[in-house]
């Protein structure tokens, strides 16, 4: 046996809820490592606290915990399931730091857990900046000079040593602000003073910097026998200053000579092998374009994003390999995967170009800064592969879904030269297009190295994209040219537009020019080796390499990058989908382009096209592989976009028709719905322009919540509250949407509740419903939702169920369907219908014990649930109570307001489940990452309209213990109704006080009732961003303050004097 | 510019693609190999063990950076011909010298591109080695069949050899002669790094003349084909072993093994890449390897002769590694001087030299 004999039993981490950093690649990991243990026979104890994942899924693990991660948490289920091993290293950086504590206290040790994976010594080597330091000295590995200064005299000390240019990087400030890069000496003094001063503890790190080197990453994997692979490099476009995760990135590198490739080989060998990893690592390194001259910037000791993105773009499952390694298998041992007769112990060869772009949530946030640096900012990712840089580029522009079919863009191709030779100095998440539009006006490319660094082997490839666009401007129509364009990615769209043609008709153009795409297949090997590896990508060449698979097989759509409002929710159904199809006896195809999820793991459908999810390369595949039909479904927004389209083309959308979408969808259609059966909805209406708006306004009264129609997460959802308010979003809405109407509804407060049903045209399943803790306004995935509901009566349940039965009846749902109500005073009013798979479908399958997605899967198949022996109606409530807790990531995101309203803010969520509400809501905070305070100090800001109905719960907190920290205002309204609170000048009195009161600590808790205004000069703003960048919890919402003090007064022990 | 070339293989598949490099006035016949590095395509273009042949890039983008002054393995590369995805005109990086297109002109290299490499390489795989055509203009399928009809030349090391003999000095070094089937610079290089003083002599050098040289070991380097094309060489070095310590590579682990009694076979497609793991029994390790060989001595040959297997292809099985066991002599059939490669087995080197000492000692 090469395995460890004595592991029968091991509990891996997951990597908890998702944030900016840290997304859906741990459930791709995790699932993975899960499987491979089964496999071998081991028990699994699995600890998440995400219940959007697949690897939460009961059947991933022999026990799964939904439970937060923390030590305490982690402790009690150590105890408990008396595990033999630890295996942290594929639960992120959250596993890790979990692990980590977990075995410098010694508690590994005390209860005979071993520590799989990761060495304790040698990984503090890796995660402490000085202890790195130092290992990179014994080493000989150069790493950029710096030092911890927090004078300006020991910065010029330094700079004595360390020549000019300098980066100044302030201790505990969000992305380093404060900070910046210092090449002049006058510019020095003002950086190191303005970065002393932005720290909370007056530090900064000095280093030498090395902007402008080329970033390579490289991917490795050692054995305990030291045997050591690479599995992949990768080049990121965006130089040195530009954090790895939201730069464009390659694979594998493309301007390395071998002499440079193997430099860095050898020094990301060295490196694994001091710290002793056996599994997966991550090394990032540096490399002057001008000499041999690099350095390593970063080790990731553990499976990372990276890591995720490897194995996709190579087809070699590192999660899989690092997890066997972690139980004692050698690299010699285990066959590769794919090609399953030659080993896994060599190096991925690859015969295309992949390319990564980051996925940036400035859709939603507008005002968010979105300058590139240090800190990630991107929520998710796109992969495309391609057999030429342009044509992987340009297939992942098309990808991403942020509304553009090309390297093209209306802001850029506005701005005027000189704004743009600015901008691309200082990166922005549309540098790429600001490039691209400067080329177009022919500025030099050699200009625009000099400016940004970036290789001009790169900017000469964006040079010929460009070059093709002229030559079609010329001759649109030219066969050579379309077959050029082709090649080299050029979208239907756009084709389509300069022909003046529907992307139909132009589609129907270029076939009768025998213009085709091929498929060829993902092999680790480049074909060096048969394969039967079922995962294939669009190319335009000559051998097709993918087959029709005909009428047995179904074509799920996937729900791409993963955005704020369309996370891992989606590629959980999704996989689930895959299942139920399988299930059936039909082969699942799917179609996806984010390498993080576990929907683009060849194994887990029957076929895998990484493709971009556009009516073109979707249809590419339907006429190839002539599914049945296609399921739109379980791919949120962005499968059922395509639907139309889908339905045009003849194909078979399956489930829910296109018509019945586009009834729930489409405002007057809907409304007319309504009417007939008899359901009552908050008045609303559409308009077009601002007139029409004005008019309509004035008939339902504010305040008014608007809309645009076909958006995912309440995106550009506000309340507004008067005509000036109105008139702004009216125009704004005008620009970004043209020929849409928005929708303008009266806004109700009241109790949200959300349903979510699995229709099969005769009967509904209502697994559960549930409840939000906060009142309507706050969008529903930024809400506390609880499950069952606790405040309806059975009456109105009855009402609810017999709604969403009308409701699924007369849409002809097949499948699932979302319905959203709010309850005031007894009355039930349907907020929305949303005909697809919802953002917590995974939370109710996993609290109700259904597999929700699986059933609705099959009754789109023709499995009725009677058939499918599922009970219908509402099913009988469980005896826990679950919560779903909406988690953020506003500490990476400058400039974003933390104020809750109808747009969605989330990055994930997690999940409280216990006996009663306090412990459920206890659990729910602490899972989101809140450190509940049991006592100290809250700064109170509350609206006037609030005031009355937040004093009962302040009472509370002041019984709790609290003190008070308030404005004039509320500490007037607080010492009138006997409460003490201590005055803080305003912000807008020219005052610093509460700003830095929060900086040091001095705050434990904000409540920040808001009254309107979204101006980031406001107080409450500054207040709120000041909290989220040193980590106070801020609460904007009165609701979640009571659900808050409930768990605080049932968490204190009560001391009772005689 | 975007001059037509086709590509015309034995099995009767025909490509049309682009011209890059070299114009040809005849039909250039080649035997035809895929290697599947993604990076060093100057070191494997000039690496003299692809003398006469056709080497597909499976890596679909070639000449990103260009060409230098520095990454030669020989500066007379004898490959006939290359057949890419697509040559990049623009190449960038701080030494290049020269475009790709520029160092195919310059050492008369033919060239082909905008062909689909990948399902090229797959036919390779499937049906093995074989022989192409490589021709501007259209050829018809008798004339192609005529053209198939020729033998490929065999006579590839006597073509890149050195004819004289060669001195790479170095006082107080080691001194090791190298039998030249077609060395690749790194080889040299790797021995003269460790102060070797090294002396390169042509691959049918008598024992005799290489015993005046009063060697400390020997090395027989890569080269070319078949190593039955060269037996006279094979008594040579049943002399030299009994006198010095071999170290051989490639080319010359097949001789060793010839000259121990072993045989040599053609492989359907052979090895040519970066990324060949290899097992030594020895360390129980495991090696990735840069490999270019097209023939492999072959296992059952091994028993009843003096040699031992120490080392074997992870994928296939193959032998990669062989010692003699009484001799301190060994050989490994990649490339422990990489170049391009991992520089997993440089060690090697050192190992021949500490085996001469200890032989000496």
């Amino acid at each position: 046996m090469p395995k460890l004999n004595h592991l029968k039993k091991v509990v891996v981490i997951g990597s908890g809820p998702i944030i900016i950093g840290q997304a859906a690649e741990f459930d791709y990991s995790g699932s993975q490592a899960l499987t491979t243990l089964k496999a071998e026979g081991i028990e699994t104890i699995l600890v998440n606290s995400n219940p959007a994942t697949i690897m939460t899924d009961k059947e991933m693990a022999t026990k799964v915990y939904m439970e937060p991660l923390t030590t305490e948490f982690l402790k009690q289920i150590i105890i408990k399931e008396r595990p033999d091993g630890l295996l942290p290293s594929l639960g992120g950086q959250t596993g890790l730091n979990l692990a980590l504590k977990l075995a410098e206290e010694g508690f590994l040790e005390h209860e005979g857990v071993d520590l799989l994976g990761v060495n304790l010594n040698t990984i503090k080597k890796a995660e402490d900046r000085e202890l790195f330091k130092q290992l990179m000295q014994e080493l000989s590995e150069p790493i950029p000079e710096s030092k911890t200064i927090s004078s300006l005299d020991e910065a010029i000390d330094f700079k004595k040593q360390v020549p000019l240019p300098l980066i100044i990087r302030p201790a505990f400030t969000l992305g380093g602000t404060g900070g910046g890069i210092a090449k002049t000496e006058e510019e020095f003094e003002k950086v190191v003073k303005s970065g002393l001063h932005a720290s909370p503890i007056n530090q900064v790190l000095i280093e030498k910097s090395i902007a402008g080197f080329r970033e390579i990453e490289y991917e490795i994997i050692r054995d305990k026998n030291d045997n050591v692979i690479v599995v992949c490099n990768m080049e990121n476009l965006d130089p040195v200053g530009v954090h790895t995760g939201d730069s464009i990135v390659v694979a594998p590198s493309q301007t390395l000579t071998d002499k440079e490739h193997q430099i860095l080989r050898d020094s990301s060998l060295k490196i694994i092998r001091a710290l002793k990893i056996e599994g997966g690592c991550n090394v990032q390194l540096a490399i002057d374009p001008l000499s041999f001259n690099y350095y390593v910037i970063e080790v990731n000791p553990r499976v990372s994003r990276s890591s995720a993105l490897a194995s996709k773009a190579t087809g070699y499952p590192i999660a899989q390999i690092a997890t066997l390694i972690s139980i004692g298998y050698t690299l010699d041992e285990i066959k590769n995967p794919i090609t399953k007769n030659t080993s896994a112990c060599f190096e991925p060869s690859i015969d295309y170009i992949v390319t990564k772009i980051p996925r940036w949530p400035y859709d939603k946030f507008i005002s968010a800064d979105r300058k590139l640096g240090t800190q990630m900012k991107a929520t998710g990712e796109v992969m495309a592969i391609g057999r030429n840089f342009e044509e992987s580029l340009l297939k992942g522009i098309r990808g991403l879904e942020i509304k553009r079919d090309h390297l093209w863009s209306k802001e850029s191709s506005k701005a005027d030269t000189e704004e743009l030779l600015a901008s691309i100095q200082s990166p922005t998440d549309d540098r790429i297009f600001e490039l691209a539009e400067l080329i177009r006006r022919d500025v030099s490319i050699h200009e625009l190295h000099n400016l940004t660094r970036v290789d001009l082997w790169f900017l000469n490839k964006l040079l010929n994209i460009i070059k093709i666009e002229k030559a079609l401007a010329e001759s649109p129509q030219d066969k050579d040219l379309i077959l050029r364009a082709k090649k080299y990615g050029f979208s239907d769209t756009y084709l389509a537009s300069l022909n003046n043609q529907s992307p139909i008709e132009f589609r129907e153009f270029r076939k009768s020019l025998g213009i085709n795409p091929v498929f060829k297949m993902v092999d680790t090997c480049a074909a060096e080796f048969e394969s039967q590896t079922p995962y294939f990508y669009s190319t335009y060449g000559t051998e097709n390499e993918s087959s029709e698979t005909g009428n047995e097989s179904i074509l799920v759509i996937g729900s791409g990058p993963i955005r704020i409002g369309q996370g891992v929710e989606f590629d959980y159904a999704t996989v689930h989908a895959i299942k139920a199809i399988r299930a059936l006896g039909y082969k699942a195809i799917v179609v996806n382009n984010n390498p993080e999820t576990v929907s683009t793991d060849f194994n887990v459908s029957d076929k895998l096209y990484f493709d971009p999810i556009t009516f073109e390369d979707v249809m590419n595949i339907i006429e190839l592989e002539k599914p049945k039909g296609v399921i739109c479904q379980f791919g949120g927004q962005t499968a059922i976009n395509l639907t139309p389209q889908l339905a045009q083309a003849g194909v078979t959308v399956l489930g829910t028709s296109y018509d019945s979408i586009d009834i729930a969808e489409n405002r007057n259609r809907f409304e007319e719905l309504l009417n007939t059966i008899d359901i009552a909805q908050p008045m609303g209406t559409t308009f077009l322009n601002t007139d029409e708006a004005l008019k309509k306004a004035t008939q339902l009264g504010y305040p008014l919540m608007l809309r645009p129609s076909y958006v995912i997460g309440g995106e550009a959802m506000e309340i507004v509250y008067d005509d000036k308010e109105l008139i702004e979003y009216a125009k704004k809405a005008n620009e970004i949407w043209p020929d849409r109407p928005v929708l303008m509804d009266k806004y109700l407060i009241g109790l949200e509740i959300e349903v979510d049903a699995i229709c099969d045209g005769t009967d509904i399943c209502v697994p559960g419903i549930m409840e939000h803790i906060e009142r309507s306004g706050v969008h529903s995935g930024d809400s506390f939702a609880v499950y069952p509901p606790q405040s309806l009566s059975d009456q109105m349940i009855e009402k609810i169920i017999a709604t969403t039965k009308k409701l699924a009846l007369e849409l002809k749902i097949i499948g699932l369907v979302n319905i959203q109500f709010i309850v005031k005073k007894d009355q039930l009013y349907v907020l929305e219908v949303n005909p697809r798979s919802s953002r917590t479908i995974p939370f109710l399958s996993k609290v109700t014990n259904t597999q929700m997605a699986q059933i609705a899967t099959k009754a789109v198949l023709g499995n009725s649930l009677k058939e499918q022996n599922i009970q219908t109606g509402l099913l009988p409530t469980t005896e826990y109570i679950a919560i779903k807790a909406p988690v953020f990531s506003f500490s990476k995101l400058a400039m974003v307001d933390t104020a809750l309203g109808p747009e969605m803010k989330s990055t994930g969520e997690a999940i409280g489940r216990d006996t009663n509400l306090p412990r459920a809501l206890y659990k729910a905070f602490t899972a989101a990452g809140m450190e509940i305070p049991s006592y100290g100090t809250i700064l109170v800001t509350v609206a006037d309209k609030h005031k009355d109905e937040t004093l009962p719960i302040l009472k509370r907190y002041h019984q709790a213990g609290f003190k008070f920290l308030a404005t004039s205002g509320t500490a007037k309204f607080l010492k009138d109704n006997k409460l003490p609170a201590q005055e803080i000048t305003k912000i807008s009195d020219n005052s610093n006080d509460i700003l830095e009161a929060i900086k040091k600590g001095k705050v434990d808790l904000i409540i920040n009732t808001i009254s309107k205004g979204k101006d980031s000069e406001s107080d409450g703003f500054k207040m709120r961003r000041m909290a989220a960048e040193t980590g106070v919890i801020c609460l904007t919402s009165i609701d979640t303050s009571l659900a808050l003090i409930k768990t605080i007064e049932m968490n204190s022990l009560n001391s009772l004097p005689l | 510019m975007d001059n037509k070339m086709y590509l015309y293989l034995e099995n009767g598949m025909e490509f049309e693609g682009k011209a890059v490099g070299h114009q040809l006035e005849e039909p250039q016949l080649s035997e035809i190999v895929f290697n599947t590095s993604m990076i060093g395509y100057q070191e494997v273009i000039t690496d003299p063990s692809y003398c006469f042949q056709s080497i597909v890039f499976t890596y679909p983008l070639i000449g990103n950076y260009g060409i230098n002054l520095d990454d030669y393995e020989t500066l007379a590369p004898s490959a006939n011909s290359i057949v890419l995805g697509e040559y990049a005109q623009k190449p960038s990086n701080f030494r290049q010298r020269y475009t790709l297109e520029q160092f195919l002109d310059l050492h008369q290299i033919a060239g082909i591109h905008h062909v689909d490499t990948r399902m090229i390489t797959k036919v390779i795989r499937q049906s093995g080695t074989m022989k192409s055509i490589l021709f501007p203009n259209k050829l018809s399928e008798s004339e192609c069949k005529d053209l198939f009809k020729q033998d490929l030349r065999s006579d590839q090391i006597p073509f890149v050899s050195t004819d004289k003999i060669c001195h790479f000095p170095s006082h107080g070094g080691l001194r090791i002669v190298m039998f030249d089937f077609g060395y690749k610079k790194n080889i040299l290089e790797s021995l003269l790094k460790r102060g070797c003083d090294v002396i390169v002599v042509p691959y049918n050098t008598s024992a005799e003349k290489v015993k005046l040289f009063n060697p400390q070991g020997i090395v027989l380097s890569n080269g070319p084909g078949d190593p039955m094309s060269i037996t006279e060489t094979i008594p040579v070095i049943q002399e030299l072993q009994k006198a010095y310590p071999i170290f051989s590579i490639c080319m010359g682990h097949q001789i060793f093994a010839l000259a121990n009694g072993a045989k040599t076979t053609k492989m359907k497609f052979g090895h040519r890449g970066s990324n060949q793991p290899v097992k030594d029994f020895a360390k129980n390790k495991v090696y990735i390897t840069a490999q270019n060989h097209g023939y492999c001595v072959t296992e059952d040959s091994i028993s009843g002769t003096d040699l031992e297997i120490t080392q074997i292809n992870l994928n296939d099985g193959t032998i990669e590694g062989l010692k003699h066991k009484t001799l301190p002599s060994f050989s490994v059939q990649y490339h422990p001087e990489a170049s391009p490669g991992p520089n997993d087995t440089k060690f090697l080197f050192d190992q021949f030299i500490h085996n001469i000492k200890e032989y000496h000692a």
